[in-house]
């Protein structure tokens, strides 16, 4: 019994759809940056079944590079936040709305 | 007919391992309170059966008897999950580890749950998720205690498992691969001279491994998550009864789970340390035995080499800990992996 | 088998997800992405890439989350505020998303015989083959990335510093 790869594509495409939801509706800046990274994932499931279904390893690679570069741009991307709520005091992305610190 | 016997079979091979590991995890602890005993020159519990033999019965049941508190501010859901979650991820490790040679009966591998190419990865993984367990029991607690204790932990094993993962490349460059069997295979030639920690020239490696495993398993020298002269008892202060007993349970299984480690990828796992000095004697089945019996050996000296430093060495301060972890034990790992590979490189 | 996995996991997936919209704590948002990125790891397994699922549980689920609920535990902000400036974003947004999703799918439906199935072993990368790629053909961007992290530490270092 074999799964259609178009299943898992929907099912990216899903969570891709999800991440940007999360993204407009959140106010709390950390899960809106976890909704980006919900969709970095869903954009990797879709390299992933590429991946198999042409049997070819550069799908991959390519899900090892998103990982790496998302480890960096979450701790960046945290160090910010904490530096922001140092100086605001809040996490809310509608209190956060002037250009500086 | 064939496949239910290989099911049945499966099944009860997991099922005999988790009742020794457990049971293992339960004499881990009279060990420990004896060896502490003696060396701080007391007796250590003698009262329960003979020499205290019956004792992790007698605590296992008080544990199980005692009542069950809720503290009123919990955040419930999360402070239910967290000791559920270092308990299984604890006991989750074993199933990768080979505890002796790869005999088959009716296709079933005897002395190993499941022979992965990635076991070791496995391994590593359950580990890195193991850390929840410990940071939401603390921040679910909403006691400051339990958040210190939860805080200095998760900072520490997040620190220390890159530490714990550089001293492995080491092994991984010499076997070209990633699978526990293999590792072993390529102990087991020469005896105590083929293991990696001699023959191998990973000692280096082994040490940083034995730092970083005593900072991920939350044991003295490196306990500051529950250190209870300052946080009372850090990340379970306010847990009872059996949820306490989990991650109790959680903390020795880690234990035997390094321990387990170490004995594969540094001290030859089931190999025999005297390699083929002697001549094979006895049947077929003190053949198959005899390794498991070098394996559970070195486990143990693992273990008492941990109990050993729990009666000897102080604590360290929280700021040493975090130095010792990024400005030694890291770079040290780095060198070292530089180094084989460039020895494998010329000479490999 | 593999149809009964994938759709235990993939629902996992969504569920957690949704559950990532739903919930207004952070740390509830947390624990499902975590879900849904160890979900992930076993629809990876079922797609023959073993290393990718081990490191997508120890980068993702054992280091990235860690460092958000270490975040979210530090700041210990509590739940989200309910405020006005979002609305504009449920007017525009959710219509958007799902017309977004209703493209990608029917798309996908479109290219559904093309693409046809898969199963668990039909086609493995072991660790070997995906290093082979990774250090032959690919190093230059390895050894770019590698210096990429190197300057994401320094930065995060400098931004969460405290100021004297």
């Amino acid at each position: 019994m074999t799964v259609p790869i178009v299943w898992y594509l929907i099912l990216s495409a899903a969570l891709f759809c999800i991440g940007i939801g999360g993204f407009l509706i959140k106010r709390n800046i950390i899960t809106i940056f976890m909704s980006i990274e919900l969709m970095l994932n869903a954009v990797n499931l879709a390299f992933v079944t590429f991946a198999n279904h042409w049997h070819q390893v550069s799908g991959q690679i390519f899900v090892f590079f998103v990982m790496v570069v998302a480890a960096a741009e979450a701790a960046v991307g945290l160090a910010i936040i904490i530096s922001l709520f140092r100086s605001r005091n809040t996490l809310n992305v509608d209190q956060i709305d002037l250009m500086k610190l | 007919m064939n496949i239910l016997i290989f099911v049945l079979l499966n099944l009860l091979k997991v099922a005999v391992v988790t009742v020794i590991f457990l049971m293992a995890v339960a004499y881990t602890v009279l060990l420990e309170r004896k060896l502490v005993g003696r060396i701080q020159n007391r007796w250590g519990p003698s009262r329960v059966g003979p020499f205290g033999l019956l004792q992790p019965l007698a605590d296992g049941l008080k544990l199980f008897l005692k009542e069950d508190l809720m503290p009123t501010a919990v955040f419930r859901p999360l402070f239910i999950l967290a000791p559920i979650i270092a308990l299984s991820c604890a006991l989750i490790s074993i199933g990768v580890i080979p505890f002796g040679e790869n005999i088959r009966w009716h296709g079933v591998d005897m002395f190993q749950i499941a022979d992965l190419n990635i076991g070791l990865l496995v391994i590593l993984g359950v580990t890195s998720i193991g850390v929840y367990g410990i940071a939401l029991s603390g921040w679910s607690s909403n006691n400051k205690y339990s958040l210190l204790g939860s805080l200095r932990s998760s900072a520490q094993m997040v620190s220390y498992e890159l530490a714990l993962g550089l001293s492995v490349v080491g092994i991984v460059l010499r076997t070209g691969s990633l699978r526990l069997r293999d590792i072993v295979n390529l102990q087991n030639t020469h005896g105590i001279l083929s293991w990696n920690v001699f023959g191998g020239f990973q000692f280096v490696a082994f040490f940083i491994y034995l730092c970083a495993a005593f900072a991920e398993t939350n044991r003295t020298p490196f306990d500051l998550p529950e250190a209870e002269s300052e946080l009372t008892a850090g990340y379970h202060t306010e847990y009872s009864s059996m949820k306490f007993a989990m991650f109790f349970m959680a903390e020795y299984a880690n234990m035997i789970t390094v321990g387990c480690v170490a004995t594969v990828l540094f001290l030859g796992g089931w190999s025999s340390p005297f390699g083929n000095l002697f001549p094979a004697f006895g049947g077929p089945l003190v053949q198959a035995l005899l390794p498991v019996f070098w394996f559970v050996l070195k486990v143990f000296s693992f273990l008492f080499l941990y109990v050993w430093v729990r009666g000897t060495l102080p604590r360290f301060r929280y700021d040493q800990l975090m130095g010792f972890g990024w400005k030694y034990l890291l770079p040290i790992a780095i060198v070292n992996v530089m180094a084989t590979s460039l020895v494998l490189a010329f000479h490999g | 088998m593999n149809v009964a996995i994938f759709i235990l996991f993939g629902l996992l997936c969504l569920g957690g997800a949704m559950n990532l919209l739903l919930q207004r704590h952070p740390i509830n948002s947390a624990l499902s992405l975590i879900v849904v990125m160890s979900s992930l790891a076993v629809l990876y397994l079922l797609l023959g890439a073993e290393f990718l699922a081990l490191a997508q549980i120890i980068v993702y689920s054992g280091a990235i989350m860690v460092l958000f609920v270490f975040v979210i535990m530090l700041l210990n902000a509590g739940e989200e505020e309910r405020t006005h400036g979002s609305r504009a974003a449920y007017l525009a947004g959710i219509p958007g998303v799902l017309a977004l999703f209703t493209v990608l799918a029917s798309t996908f439906l479109t290219l559904r015989i093309s693409f046809g199935g898969t199963r668990l072993g039909s086609f493995l990368v072991t660790t070997g083959d995906l290093s082979r790629v990774l250090f032959r053909n690919l190093l230059l961007p390895f050894e770019v990335t590698s210096v990429l992290i190197l300057v994401a530490i320094l930065g995060a270092v400098v931004l969460a510093r405290k100021e004297h």
